[in-house]
């Protein structure tokens, strides 16, 4: 099993013409996922690898059922796109799209949770489900996703794109496969946190322990291991912590637009702390990770 | 992006929030006309992009004008948490009865503004939180729906003020909290929000922080106030090399080689993504590396760009050689950034073999990008070898 | 000033036609070919942008069009 995709999630991209969307059309396809249309305003009558083109969400939706959207369109649209998704009562939508400003985001947050649907990004790459299918840019061209990525017990999140891959690839040079990989997004509000999304993953049963990559910047991994607390989590974790060497340059923005050492909370120290006292292991190197993956299931008696 | 005090209070004055007479002074002969003006005792207060300016004696009170021209020399120098001051505020002294405190920011875990607001207001505000949590009140605003002032008088009358305070209290606090949505702030605060003896409120202290995301939407403003595109509020002003980064960032759109960050050792870093460079500049450490300076590439730069990016790292004085690192890519094209690392050693009049400590970029195209390295004879290693391993290579180069 | 790993080479039949050279300026996403005129010019410093997607190969008749790696050489 997965989370959140699988190989029936019917989906859609919204900007599907723009250059980006372009690719990620034809690596979705490849991959296996079931695109089965694309948005762009004036547009309607085209075709991206035989996908058809619309103008409006809802000339889709209301000839079939769709489960998911990419929205990859300019950030001054993105607001209105991911409004549309949701009110045409899609539940699950991915925003890659980056630069937006967090009033706008916190926006269609809230809209999601009063509509019950559930928004991954913004600034992110998406979501795969090794031999299901993938939603967004994360792994690339099928060819090199099917390197890095293999199905197995290991559910990822990750608030880099890029070190979402590279964690995933070690795993599966580990002989660890992954159950469902999600790039969460950079910015300082995201629409699914690592504690929002840990509820999936428990309910998964093919999802054996998680590893995560952290940062320095926000509450996301004091969330976590608070949730972690409350909810007695049958899962254990890992966690990589990035940026160390920011804890001795508050006020500096590095990486993405959520990292960044404002207060003691912010720093890479304290986080590692909450997350150890919650039983949380850390890792200091990506290629501990598999071994401290290993050692947490064998301790819990988990095959 | 901060915002010094004096810019801050121009905004507030544009929304009728209610202020002392005021004026900036860039020289001691401004501070003395100011002073002049205004009439009676006044507040000095340099101009800094941090907190504790009272501690660190960069405010004073001056009961004449002479005296204040004397102050704009004492404290202009000063420098506060490594911020130079960028002139001083003259103001009014106020006869103050009591000091409030009100900040809108965002909650990060609810996704949403809170206004939080105290009646014990000057000190700061998270020790006041951790000693007297009955004396200030934590109250969310929806994003979607229309704001009215209810959100304000709530916030306000949970910290027990009532009567006159409160109906007075509130448009001030409604006020800001309009601000903070118009503008895109990320933080906008008052502290103190003084009462006067004669009952009325003003603005004595404040600050806002503008979203960096949007300062293209907000430009006009930033126009109005004298803020330069180029000026990045960061903890310290950028430097010389770091102005010329970002050039190379801006010089084309395709990509990003950006974020340059100076630092004093002799390994130049051309790295990436966001969360790889983060990655890499720890490992580079942890291994005893010291590195010249911090980067970012991503999101398939051109081959110019990477090109321009290790020109400038390899031209930075006591740089010795350059580790070309990121973690696996997708997106980002393998034979693209060796490409452009490549060309940008021979352009310098280096030998890529000689320069580049080490290259560790797999993922897409990695078997046209580890041709062209083995062509000019630069190591490289692929996704068997760790990102940490990759690192601890680079430094062993550099000798001691 | 050549490219250092990609050359691009037209065969001059496809060069003077204007409707063949109009199509590659089209198809090149990285602006390796102008038109001076009707004459096609190769754009030398664009050379290294390449991201070889074959495109200006599909646009002309079999042959008359090769894109080179150096670094294969």
């Amino acid at each position: 099993m997965s989370i959140l995709i699988h190989k029936d999630t019917t989906v859609i991209i919204q900007g599907i013409t723009g250059r980006e969307a372009v690719n990620m059309t034809r690596e979705g396809l490849s991959y296996g996922t079931k695109i089965v249309g694309g948005v762009t305003p004036g547009r309607a009558g085209r075709d991206v690898y035989g996908v058809p083109v619309h103008d409006c969400v809802r000339d889709i939706t209301k000839r079939m059922r769709v489960d998911g959207s990419i929205v990859t369109v300019p950030a001054a649209f993105t607001r209105d796109a991911v409004f549309e998704a949701i009110e045409n009562g899609i539940k699950l939508v991915v925003v890659v799209t980056e630069r937006i400003p967090r009033g706008e985001v916190a926006q269609m947050v809230e809209l999601a949770k009063l509509r019950g649907a559930r928004i991954i990004g913004p600034n992110c790459l998406g979501i795969l489900s090794p031999d299901e299918a993938k939603m967004g840019g994360l792994g690339g061209r099928a060819e090199d996703a099917k390197k890095a990525f293999r199905k197995g017990p290991i559910g990822v999140m990750s608030r880099s794109g890029g070190m979402t891959t590279e964690i995933c690839n070690t795993l599966t040079a580990a002989g660890l496969g992954q159950s469902t990989a999600v790039s969460i997004g950079g910015d300082a509000i995201i629409g699914s946190t690592y504690a929002e999304l840990m509820p999936l993953f428990e309910a998964d049963p093919e999802t054996k322990a998680i590893a995560i990559y952290s940062e320095p910047g926000g509450r996301m991994e004091a969330e976590l291991a608070e949730w972690v607390k409350e909810n007695r989590s049958r899962l254990p974790i890992v966690a990589f912590m990035a940026g160390r060497f920011m804890d001795e340059m508050p006020g500096m923005r590095f990486g993405h637009a959520g990292t960044i050492v404002e207060g003691k909370a912010d720093t890479t120290a304290d986080k590692i702390e909450r997350m150890r006292a919650a039983g949380i292991a850390v890792a200091e190197r990506i290629e501990e990770i598999p071994a401290l993956l290993e050692a947490q299931m064998r301790k819990r008696g988990i095959h | 992006m901060r915002f010094y005090e004096y810019e801050s209070k121009a905004l507030f004055a544009r929304h009728g929030l209610p202020l002392g007479k005021r004026a900036l002074a860039r020289t001691a002969d401004d501070a003395r006309r100011a002073a002049a003006e205004i009439g009676g005792p006044v507040v000095l207060k340099s101009q800094v992009l941090s907190g504790g300016r009272m501690k660190a004696g960069a405010v004073k009170f001056a009961d004449d004008p002479a005296q204040a021209a004397a102050h704009f020399d004492a404290i202009l120098p000063i420098v506060v948490n490594g911020q130079k001051s960028c002139g001083v505020l003259v103001e009014e002294k106020s006869p103050i009865a009591q000091e409030y405190y009100v900040g809108v920011t965002w909650d990060g875990r609810r996704k949403l503004p809170v206004v939080i607001f105290s009646d014990m207001g000057g000190i700061d505000i998270e020790e006041v939180a951790e000693k007297h949590p009955d004396h200030v009140s934590k109250t969310h605003v929806s994003t979607l729906l229309p704001f009215t002032p209810r959100v304000a008088k709530e916030a306000i009358a949970a910290t027990g003020v009532t009567g006159n305070d409160l109906t007075r209290l509130t448009p001030i606090v409604a006020k800001l909290v309009e601000i903070f949505f118009q503008y895109d702030l990320t933080l906008a605060e008052i502290n103190p929000l003084a009462k006067l003896a004669d009952g009325r409120f003003i603005v004595l202290d404040g600050h806002v922080d503008l979203e960096g995301d949007a300062r293209e939407k907000h430009k006009k403003l930033l126009d109005e106030l004298g803020i330069k595109p180029e000026e990045t509020r960061q903890a310290r002003p950028p430097t010389d090399f770091e102005i010329r980064g970002a050039q190379v960032d801006a010089s084309d759109h395709r990509g990003v080689a950006g974020n340059v960050v100076e630092f004093d050792g002799n390994l130049g870093l051309v790295i990436g993504a966001g969360g790889g460079s983060l990655t890499l500049f720890d490992a580079v450490r942890k291994h005893g590396g010291r590195p010249a300076n911090y980067c970012e590439i991503g999101g398939n730069p051109s081959v110019k760009k990477a090109c321009a990016l290790t020109k400038l790292v390899l031209s930075k004085p006591g740089v010795e050689k350059i580790a070309v690192m990121m973690n696996v890519v997708s997106n980002t094209r393998v034979d693209i950034v060796a490409r452009g690392v490549v060309k940008g050693c021979v352009e310098s009049g280096r030998d890529p073999a000689k320069t580049i400590a080490i290259f560790r970029i797999p993922g897409s195209w990695e078997a046209d990008g580890f041709k062209i390295l083995e062509k000019y004879g630069v190591e490289f290693c692929d996704r068997s070898v760790s990102m940490y391993e990759a690192a601890g290579r680079a430094v062993a180069k550099m000798g001691k | 000033m050549a490219g250092m790993f990609i050359d691009v080479k037209v065969d001059p039949k496809v060069a003077g036609d204007a409707a063949l050279a109009k199509k590659l300026v089209e198809v090149c996403p990285v602006n390796i070919f102008a038109i001076d005129g009707t004459k096609l010019r190769i754009v030398e410093e664009n050379l290294d942008e390449c991201v070889l997607c074959d495109l200006c190969v599909q646009a002309a008749p079999p042959g008359t069009v090769q894109v080179i790696k150096l670094y294969e050489s």
